[in-house]
């Protein structure tokens, strides 16, 4: 077996023994779960779909927290120098632990997409690859993201910190938890910079109106070259032993991981695609919502985009 | 020479404006057990990384199994095993795992069952890295050490930490590795274990190797005396001290008397009768063998265990 194999699989043993990765990584999806499709999507097939796409972002999303705190933790404790000493690379452990959170985090995104279909009878699941493909491109970025806290940080502390910062911009202001056309405009135009938004609407386009991969490929392309940039950035910044400085010319490459959505955030600002989907796809949720039961619409002031076409009365 | 396996020449690393290791050389011969001994803080973990391919050097010449650690690590990595300092595993990893996982990095392999048997560790197979006691898993880092069955192992601090029966348990697992004929370069700062498991030894003080030999012609090196130490309730001046019957050396250290003698029984006599002389009392009296604490203390002037 090589040592990338021998290591996913102990990163996979390790965290099936581990009572936080239980929490966070199986019973915290679940409440997300039922509390977004059942609660905010009102249990209506289109409400569930609509907010399936927010769920498995967050899943998909969530990587980043758990592996940078395993990696900074095995830092501490010297474990990572164990490794050092042998034949081991920081590619393979790095490779290894980005693979391993892939491989958790499927069976939970499987489920969630049986029990969408069973439960929630959400009948626009067909396209299943287009759903595997992001959640995988997803996965990969955000882990890789995680590798890189892990690398700038010196401490747990510090890493929770930083984790914290990074988490809550990406959940509140990309649609993840309030639907992106509710938020005020300016953070519509923040959220554009950020590849939690990409992701979250890549889903939903997928799952509500089942895009092929191929038509998202603006979103794809984008988190497939951020996940690079980050993957071979923590590489660069990998550190086995606490003490150990990082170079600053690699200091500088954290500024390059950001060009793919700085480009793109610049790029969807002016087209307002992005934004005009999403309001066409939380119209069409509140429509379904308005002639199922009337006055169950949610009561915020949507922000509009230009030119975003309103959705029928 | 003979077959060295190890070789070191004028090596230098620095940490910022500190000289960590300065000019150590030294060789080590295939089938001995080579010791680094020195007080903590003496460049020995900083020698012993860079040897490993840990750390990089800032001067000097290194072979290691015909290797440079520097350019080369990774196919030195698979002739050398390490048990390292300050090191540990995942708390949730089983004995047997941790075993299997590190013998399957390596291109020559040996049986993770054997070497729990060998390292006494056959009832802690199933058990979790943290659930083993420190003697334990003192013995399982010394197993990883052997599951490539390395050409050379380094063993740093192999026993810091441990109390005294357990420090013993593992001087037997190194014992039996030595009647392998295994190449072992350890580090210590317990005079025993240089002196129990040693065929040579290099003493390293602040960075440098002040004396290098087989504990024995160390010791003799020293003088081959006897070491009387005393405490008195008045202080006392070293020459007069030095004066008594059979000492050749008298040195105050830490408020204690340190004398060197060849005639143990005359010099203890003749000590009496000069501080009934003088009226001063002996507090306290020990005497010891010559042993490479000697050694250290005549070349520096201190004890090795501060």
């Amino acid at each position: 077996m090589s040592n990338f194999a021998s290591l996913t699989h102990m990163r996979i043993r390790l965290a099936l023994r581990n009572k936080m990765f239980f929490f966070f990584s199986i019973v915290m999806p679940f409440i997300f779960f039922f509390g977004y499709l059942g609660f905010f999507g009102k249990s209506v097939p289109a409400g569930a779909a609509y907010f399936l796409g927010p769920v498995l972002a967050l899943n998909v999303m969530g990587s980043f927290w758990g592996l940078s705190a395993t990696i900074v933790t095995f830092r501490e404790q010297g474990i990572l120098r164990r490794f050092h000493v042998s034949p081991v690379r920081a590619s393979d452990l790095l490779a290894s632990s980005v693979v391993a959170n892939l491989a958790l985090t499927l069976p939970t995104v499987i489920l969630e997409l049986l029990l969408a279909r069973l439960i929630f009878q959400v009948r626009t699941l067909d396209n299943l690859g287009g759903i595997f493909v992001l959640v995988a491109v997803g996965t990969i970025s955000f882990a890789s993201l995680g590798l890189v806290i892990a690398s700038v940080t010196n401490t747990m502390q510090e890493t929770q910190i930083l984790n914290q910062l990074i988490w809550l911009p990406l959940i509140f202001l990309s649609g993840a938890t309030l639907p992106l056309a509710y938020l005020p405009r300016v953070v519509q135009r923040v959220g554009l910079f950020l590849p939690a938004t990409y992701l979250v609407n890549a889903f939903q386009q997928v799952i509500i109106n089942s895009a092929t991969v191929l038509s998202r490929y603006t979103e794809i392309a984008s988190l497939v070259s951020w996940a690079i940039l980050t993957f071979f950035l923590s590489m660069q910044l990998f550190r086995w032993e606490p003490e150990t400085k990082i170079p600053r010319r690699a200091k500088l490459l954290v500024l390059a991981t950001a060009i793919p959505f700085v480009l793109l955030g610049v790029w969807e600002n002016r087209t307002d695609r992005i934004l005009q989907e999403s309001q066409a796809a939380f119209g069409a949720f509140q429509t379904v919502l308005d002639s199922l039961r009337p006055g169950m619409r949610m009561t915020l002031q949507p922000g509009s985009a230009v030119n975003a076409p309103k959705p029928p009365k | 020479m003979g077959n060295a396996i190890l070789q070191v020449e004028n090596l230098v690393k620095r940490y910022g404006d500190v000289e960590a290791v300065r000019g150590v050389s030294f060789s080590v011969e295939e089938g001995e057990v080579f010791g680094l001994l020195g007080p903590n803080g003496a460049g020995k973990t900083s020698t012993v990384e860079i040897l490993e391919g840990l750390r990089t050097r800032d001067s000097g010449r290194v072979s290691v199994c015909g290797l440079d650690p520097q350019g080369n690590s990774q196919a030195l990595k698979h002739e050398i095993g390490a048990a390292l300092q300050s090191t540990a595993l995942p708390d949730k990893l089983r004995v047997i795992e941790a075993l299997r996982l590190f013998a399957s990095f390596y291109k020559k392999r040996r049986d993770p069952e054997e070497l729990l048997e060998r390292f006494g560790l056959e009832e802690k197979r199933q058990a979790f890295y943290s659930q083993l006691s420190g003697g334990q898993k003192q013995r399982l880092a010394l197993a990883m050490a052997l599951v490539n069955d390395p050409k050379l192992l380094f063993f740093d601090e192999p026993t810091a930490g441990l109390d005294p029966q357990v420090r013993r348990e593992i001087y037997d697992v190194i014992e039996e590795l030595k009647r392998d004929k295994k190449t072992i370069l350890m580090t210590t700062h317990y005079i025993e274990e240089a002196e129990r498991l040693c065929d040579r030894v290099a003493i390293i003080d602040h960075g440098k190797v002040i004396a290098l030999g087989t504990p024995r012609e160390l010791k003799t090196r020293s003088g081959g005396t006897t070491r009387i130490e005393v405490r008195l309730s008045k202080a006392e001046c070293n020459g007069t001290l030095r004066n008594l019957e059979g000492v050749v050396d008298a040195r105050e250290l830490d408020g204690t008397y340190v004398l060197h003698s060849q005639r143990p029984p005359q010099t203890i006599v003749s000590l009496v009768k000069h501080l009934e002389s003088e009226g001063n009392e002996l507090v306290s009296l020990e005497i010891a063998t010559p042993s490479l604490e000697d050694v250290f203390i005549e070349m520096t002037g201190r004890r090795l265990r501060d």
